[in-house]
């Protein structure tokens, strides 16, 4: 053990960081609103759905159907969502392979709400120097009224984007009206509490410590970074140059002066760490904090425009660019995610646009597993599942082929009309008349009586197909039939 | 490492570590942790300090400390609706469960459901897909804590002990109202014993033609011999089997011209020789206090009666 003490837990240091204006932040400004936007007016969107929720997108769990648009999923096709979760973990390597971390500094909810805080309280509070001075001071009228003005902002952002959130589980319009009146069910309170509470401690209080300690996507990006990977980084030697950075004085106004005295383009005005949200200075390098915000580049690029020099000295490069060395784009790597990100995708659109618009199951009820009725015919017992997957009647017919001279019996329910996303279970008996026992010598055989030694591994096959209300290939299953084996 | 602050003059610091090292390089950093992370990890304490009060926890001695949390549940009485079985326990799966099953009972789709069943005809019920659906979901679970001791779980019953309801052929009648009738008030098989009425070879001629109604037989003189005990005074098995053979549903006796064999297993045996047998000592001992279908109006109620009823016409074809 060292001898030095090490205190038990280390302090977060509030980040105030100073706004800034430029191409970057107008495209995060623009992916933001947008993001917004769908988030909060999709559940108001409307769909005209017959006999179901008219709500675009709805996840109806109690009714267990997903509602998106014009695609009803059901239960059995939820592995479509296991499809979608794995096509955006491929996209989140390609694009992180490609360009870094795209995903934390544009897209990311954990990104988006912090800026959202960030701008109320610039809003409410001031840049970031009288945000300093605020938090830095003592309490006072004007500290307790800011404060608690962006807190209630705050408070009501985070309240909404849980409600929000809710609004998707169930018909948005009436569960605000409930919610309000105090008769919602109190799942969609808790949900919404929930989310309220994590929204406000996430992007109000926790922010830069949700991305260095709990995400684990910040901590294992890094395996997927290589010498070519679009990285912010600073321009060191172009920065430092041969004594280092140095701030704007006499005999350093101008490039050349400072060029003559070896001193670099930097002029440590401290402008890309005061907007950096997560408080660290990318001229230490490429650091595992850093979001890839691009927020930086915005600050130091009005430096340089300031300065009529060039642009560039905090940009996205790559480590081989920086080392002089040229950035391949096409990497195995890259290629090989690409064609499979392609190959899911295509997999997945093609399942759901050669859905059926209905399912049937055929299970053998196996005990027993026949019975011999009272002249010598065997019966075999069957559970039909069928499930209307439309939000529109439909009929369904049910026979057999495939058994010779096997006889269907469905107490008349071999054609059945199926309600709107009704699900249902029926029986199905199929009989075949007394098998013949081989008797010594030959006989001459019969197509619709069997002989009991063929009946060994016999198959019925249940041809399930839409008579009405939907056009679709029948659906065939295939079920043993079983005989006695005594004899 | 960076550290993780605006300004940039505070001193980076050198990283403070363990002082262990493995493989002669490894080293372990002290890093001191984030403060909301040693909140949590306090509030993880709380946590378990609470369950321990709530749920089962430490063994102590041969017990163990059960914990303040309870489960209540109340088992109903099937026939009469009234409470069994009324509990508040400590926290514990058994009681969860039986938690539970209480209030499937009462859910309101499930009761919805029996009501119909209920105001409906079996013929009514048996038209309809739901219903008929919902029948075979609850009859199974009445069937199998009920009927399926004897009868077996799919009602395939065992041959010679107690009749198989999957099949066509019925003792007792196989119409709902028949099946129903038989649920509530119980059956009584009765055949009297021929051992001492007829010789051994009056009961291998019966046999032989019992056989030859079924045509496991073919014609022979000892079957015609046997005809004449079975339609005559001496057998005078036609009382209840009928000059026929086919047995009446009022009596319970068997239908002997079809290839179902309720107790007298024919089909197992190999040799008409031992068909014969079988049935001749069969005859000889006939059947008393052995078949008895106990009533079961005073266990469940009658429309748990008349679903089953329907549950179990429907095992055997329906018709
Ligand atoms: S270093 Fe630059 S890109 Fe990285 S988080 Fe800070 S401002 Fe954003
Ligand atoms: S903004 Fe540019 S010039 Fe200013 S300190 Fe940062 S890198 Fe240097």
């Amino acid at each position: 053990m060292s001898d030095q003490t090490v205190p038990l837990y280390q302090k977060r240091i509030p980040i105030h960081p100073r706004s800034v204006k430029g191409r970057f932040r107008t495209l995060k400004t623009g992916i933001l609103t947008l993001a917004y936007l769908v988030y909060f007016l999709l559940p108001w969107l409307r769909w005209d759905r017959p006999n179901a929720p008219n709500q675009a997108v709805l996840y109806d769990l109690p009714g267990r159907h997903f509602y998106i648009f014009g695609l009803t999923v059901q239960v059995q096709d939820i592995f479509w969502l296991a499809g979608v979760l794995i096509i955006f973990a491929i996209l989140l390597f390609f694009v992180t392979g490609l360009a870094g971390r795209v995903w934390c500094g544009y897209f990311c909810f954990q990104t988006l709400w912090t800026d959202l805080y960030m701008m109320i309280e610039h809003w409410v509070q001031g840049e970031r120097p009288a945000r300093l001075r605020l938090s830095k001071g003592p309490w006072s009228r004007e500290k307790l009224i800011k404060v608690s003005a962006t807190y209630a902002i705050w408070l009501l952002v985070a309240f909404w984007t849980g409600l929000t959130f809710t609004m998707y589980w169930v018909d948005a319009p009436t569960l605000v009206v409930d919610f309000l009146l105090g008769r919602a069910p109190s799942s969609a309170y808790f949900t919404t509490l929930f989310l309220t509470t994590t929204t406000f401690v996430m992007a109000g209080l926790a922010r830069e410590q949700v991305c260095v300690y709990m995400c684990p996507y910040a901590r294992f990006q890094s395996a997927m970074f290589d010498h070519d990977t679009l990285i912010i980084s600073y321009d060191r030697q172009r920065g430092e140059g041969s004594k280092g950075r140095a701030r704007l004085g006499k005999g350093l106004k101008t490039r050349e002066e400072r060029q003559a005295q070896g001193v670099g383009d930097c002029i440590d005005c401290g402008y890309c760490v005061q907007v950096c949200p997560v408080g660290i200075d990318i001229r230490n390098g490429l650091q595992y904090q850093c979001i890839s915000c691009a927020l930086c580049i915005d600050a130091c690029d009005v430096v340089m425009d300031n300065q009529k020099w060039p642009r560039g000295l905090v940009s996205y490069t790559s480590e081989n660019a920086l080392n002089g060395k040229k950035t391949t784009l096409l990497k195995p790597k890259t290629l090989g995610y690409g064609v499979i990100l392609t190959t899911a995708t295509a997999v997945l659109i093609w399942s759901i646009a050669t859905r059926s618009p209905y399912t049937a199951m055929v299970e053998q009820i196996r005990q027993p597993l026949y019975t011999q009725l009272s002249d010598g015919s065997i019966r075999n017992v069957y559970e039909v599942k069928l499930n209307n997957k439309l939000t529109a009647p439909m009929t369904v017919g049910i026979r057999i082929e495939g058994l010779a001279g096997a006889t269907l019996d469905m107490d008349g329910m071999e054609r059945i009309a199926l309600e709107p996303q009704e699900r249902i279970k029926l029986l199905a008996r199929v009989r075949i008349p007394p098998p013949r026992v081989k008797e010594g010598d030959a006989h001459e055989k019969r197509d619709d009586v069997h002989e009991k030694d063929d009946l060994e591994h016999a198959k019925v096959t249940f041809v399930v197909e839409a008579l009405a209300g939907a056009t679709a290939k029948p659906i065939r299953r295939n079920v043993p039939f079983y005989v006695p084996d005594h004899d | 490492m960076s550290d993780n602050t605006l300004n940039t003059k505070q001193k980076t610091g050198v990283v403070q570590t363990t002082g262990h090292s493995w493989d002669g390089d490894l080293q372990e950093y002290t890093n001191p942790l984030p403060r909301w992370w040693l909140w949590c990890f306090y509030g993880t304490v709380v946590f378990s300090i609470l369950y321990w009060f709530i749920y089962p926890s430490w063994p102590v001695g041969k017990g163990w400390l059960k914990g303040y949390g309870t489960v209540d549940y109340t088992i109903t009485d099937k026939a009469t609706g009234g409470t069994v079985e009324k509990k508040d326990q400590h926290w514990n799966t058994r009681a969860l469960l039986l938690e539970h099953l209480s209030e499937a009972a009462n859910d309101p789709k499930r009761k919805e459901m029996l009501a119909k069943v209920q105001a409906a005809t079996p013929e009514q019920i048996a038209k309809d897909p739901q219903l008929m659906e919902f029948v075979r979901s609850v009859g199974k679970g009445l069937f199998g804590d009920n009927c399926a001791a004897c009868h077996g779980q799919g009602g395939q019953g065992v041959v010679g002990l107690y009749p198989n309801l999957t099949d066509n052929d019925w003792l007792w009648g196989g119409s709902t109202d028949k099946i129903q009738e038989t649920i509530t008030l119980g059956r009584k098989g009765f055949m009297p014993a021929f051992g001492a009425v007829l010789k051994p070879d009056q009961l291998d001629d019966v046999a032989e033609y019992v056989l030859t109604l079924s045509n496991e037989a073919k014609p022979s003189e000892a079957a015609d011999r046997g005809k004449a005990i079975f339609q005559g005074q001496v057998g005078g098995c036609y009382y209840c089997h009928g000059a026929d053979g086919k047995g009446l549903a009022s009596m319970g006796s068997a239908n002997l011209t079809d290839k179902i064999w309720a107790i007298v297993d024919v089909p197992a045996q190999k040799t008409l020789q031992d068909k014969k047998a079988q049935i001749a000592s069969f005859v000889a001992k006939g059947v008393n206090n052995t078949r008895i279908m106990p009533t079961w109006q005073n266990r469940l109620s009658p429309t748990d009666i008349k679903l089953l009823a329907v549950y179990v016409h429907q095992l055997s074809g329906g018709k």
